[in-house]
């Protein structure tokens, strides 16, 4: 496999990939113990379950998936004295375009995971658990099931693990392409062996009827690993690690437009974002200028890097001051890119420069979020398809005067509307992209053109006539089809024209 | 259909894995299967289901969902080229076109479910373009059957396919 930089930086601090791209390491059991792996597991088991768990709040770690909910809060919700058994998911279906961590904690260093997983299962007292993982990585997959194989053999896994008597097993499970298993209610219904349509919360909360309507905790790969540290270090300890809140390390993953992308691990909100794109990935390239980031995943709200951004920071008195500061000035954690208008998600970095354009980037994306959409809530089933086929024809020409309005609408009309985080994850791209670069997408939109024309067009262009019904027009256009010139925008009660 | 003893042996102790529910192996059974027959046919489905104590459609319903399951049979080797933004970024529409043309096979449409590939003439690559495959870093990045490529220009790309008889 091909590799970014073998190195870490100097600024890193690796301790989830303190093995990846270590020379002379390799994925087996043997090598894993003479590094002092399952040593966390011997010391966890002589802890009392609530002591792990306890240690896991002390320590303020949140999830490494994208939502970045406090791990040891997530546990608490379990109810450990029921009469139903408690599972334990790892999520590895690592979807969210951007990011790539998982993928080497997986093929580089399973034996990490599973130690931390099986901790996790104690902590919770799960007895049974799954690797959910994306069918994309046939070799991770194989990986790790050789790798539970070494550890049944060893006996860190099974019957009576270490002679504790606790029992614990775990599967690999493979998805199959969805990106929506990624969502944790989809991946339990894709893991029950059904079409992965999220559940609705409440009641459907896997703390309390998740994987076969059973007490669940499903946790990122990442998340997990950090449980085995947290454990050898200590809550208290660990906590120390990073920012208050914004605790321990982090990987980031950095793709596109820089000149040396990758991989960083690195103590959470420890350095500035101008820091890790200039510093660690080298700036970007030649004779460019950096124009837009997407923080965590493409779902996160774009940045625009010329742009001044407004963060409450602890003043010498202690009190809240307000402070503007520049793009490469955020720390990148969780509460900073929360309060600029963005997220940390699941720290998949996608940087654009001055070549691209915007227009043409939100297309790749829209096409990815209408491929992906599930098809269970309407906002989002249809939304995703309209932005889109409105994407589509932007770029190639046909944009219309109304399209950027439109666009804003339909995506204002999906988030919040939707079962699942799914509807905000596709319609923040849009709302952000068109909000930040307005003047991109107005450039784009110069026709005038009446619903029924643009339509035809695409419809002719892609070959396909999906979604061009004679009702579509006409919910865009409560009074009939309008003349050409006049501006069209769906309003909440046109929508309700769609049948 | 003829299901090998073989595989039919892994197809049981594949369900063991799921001793609340057998409804829970339909995903790995699909796999299993379709790795055997290159695609999933309705009588594999059918097959499932009636291994699994379920109705057809429970299985039907998961097939067409799944970008993974392939309704028709692939070619030889089957190629999967990233589509998603760090990857187009990188130039794999690019990619696609050279694979394509190397390969001779027609451009497949776009990312979609059911059979969304095309097939060449000799059967011996079918190629499809695929949402994100997790390795933005190193894009573009493409599979060819299970086998990972990362970084990939036209001349890996014709190096690849070479290795792929």
């Amino acid at each position: 496999m091909v590799s970014l930089i073998k190195q870490p930086h100097a600024r890193e601090r690796r301790m989830i990939f303190k093995n990846v791209d270590r020379p002379g390491w390799k994925t087996d059991i043997d090598t894993y113990l003479e590094d002092g792996g399952y040593e966390e597991l011997k010391k966890a088991l002589t802890m009392s379950q609530p002591d792990v768990v306890n240690e896991v709040k002390a320590s303020g770690l949140r999830g490494r998936g994208g939502a970045g909910f406090p791990c040891g809060v997530k546990w608490g919700f379990i109810k450990q004295d029921g009469p139903k058994p408690i599972y334990l998911i790892c999520n590895a279906d690592e979807s969210e375009p951007g990011t790539f961590k998982d993928r080497y904690i997986i093929h580089q260093d399973p034996h990490q995971l599973i130690e931390g997983m099986v901790i996790s299962c104690y902590a919770v007292n799960a007895r049974l658990a799954y690797i959910y993982i994306r069918g994309e990585y046939p070799e991770g997959a194989k990986i790790l099931e050789r790798a539970l194989a070494e550890a049944r053999e060893r006996g860190f896994l099974g019957k009576n693990i270490l002679g504790s008597g606790f029992d614990c097993e775990i599967y690999v499970h493979r998805g199959a392409g969805a990106y929506i298993c990624g969502e944790e209610t989809g991946l339990i219904e894709s893991l029950e062996g059904k079409r992965p349509y999220p559940r609705i919360k409440p009641p459907y909360f896997p703390a309390v009827l998740g994987l076969y309507q059973c007490p669940t905790i499903v946790n990122n790969v990442e998340t997990l690993c950090h449980v085995k540290h947290i454990v050898r270090m200590g809550g208290a300890e660990y906590a120390k690690i990073g920012r208050p809140n914004n605790t321990g390390t982090r990987i980031l993953c950095v793709s596109g437009d820089v000149q040396k992308p990758g991989y960083f691990e690195v103590e959470v909100g420890s350095l500035t974002m101008g820091e890790l794109l200039y510093d660690i990935c080298g700036g970007p390239k030649e004779g460019r200028k950096f124009k837009a980031i997407i923080p965590g995943g493409s779902s996160a709200k774009v940045l625009r890097a010329d742009e001044k951004y407004k963060i409450k920071e602890k003043g010498t008195d202690g009190a809240m001051v307000d402070k503007e500061i520049t793009f490469d000035q955020i720390p990148m954690d969780f509460d900073t890119l929360a309060a600029v208008g963005s997220m940390a998600g699941s720290g998949g970095v996608i940087v654009m420069d001055d070549s691209r354009d915007m227009v043409e980037t939100l297309a790749n994306i829209n096409e990815f979020y209408a491929h992906e959409s599930c098809g269970q809530c309407t906002p989002c089933r249809e939304g995703s398809l309209w932005m889109q086929k409105i994407t589509r024809r932007m770029v190639s020409g046909e944009g219309a005067k109304q399209d950027p309005a439109v666009l804003k609408s339909v995506a204002d009309n999906i988030a919040g509307k939707t079962i699942c985080a799914f509807g905000e994850a596709c319609a923040w791209p849009t709302q952000s992209f068109v909000g930040k670069f307005r003047e991109e997408f107005d450039a784009k939109a110069q026709k005038n053109v009446t619903p029924r024309e643009v339509s035809d067009g695409v419809a002719l262009r892609e070959g396909r006539p999906v979604l061009v019904h004679d009702h579509e027009v006409a919910a865009a256009s409560p009074g009939g089809v309008p003349k050409p010139d006049a501006p069209w925008e769906l309003s909440n009660d046109s929508k309700a024209g769609h049948v | 259909m003829e299901i090998p003893a073989e595989l039919e042996a892994r197809i049981d102790e594949t369900i063991t894995h799921y001793p609340v529910s057998k409804r829970s192996a339909v995903l790995p059974l699909l796999h299993l299967l379709q790795e055997h027959f290159g695609y999933i046919s309705p009588e594999t489905a059918n097959w499932v289901a009636a291994k699994l104590d379920l109705q057809p459609i429970n299985v039907l319903e998961v097939v067409t969902f799944y970008p993974m399951f392939r309704a028709a049979p692939p070619g030889r080797h089957h190629i999967r080229v990233c589509r998603t933004l760090s990857c187009a970024m990188a130039g794999s529409y690019r990619l696609l076109d050279d694979l394509c043309q190397m390969a001779k096979i027609e451009r497949p449409k776009h990312a979609g479910h059911g059979t969304p590939f095309t097939v060449g003439e000799d059967g011996r690559f079918s190629i499809e373009f695929v949402e994100c495959l997790a390795s933005c870093g190193t894009a573009p990045v493409c599979m060819v059957n299970d086998d990972f490529y990362e970084g990939v220009n036209k001349e890996a790309a014709a190096q690849i396919l070479e290795k792929y008889q």
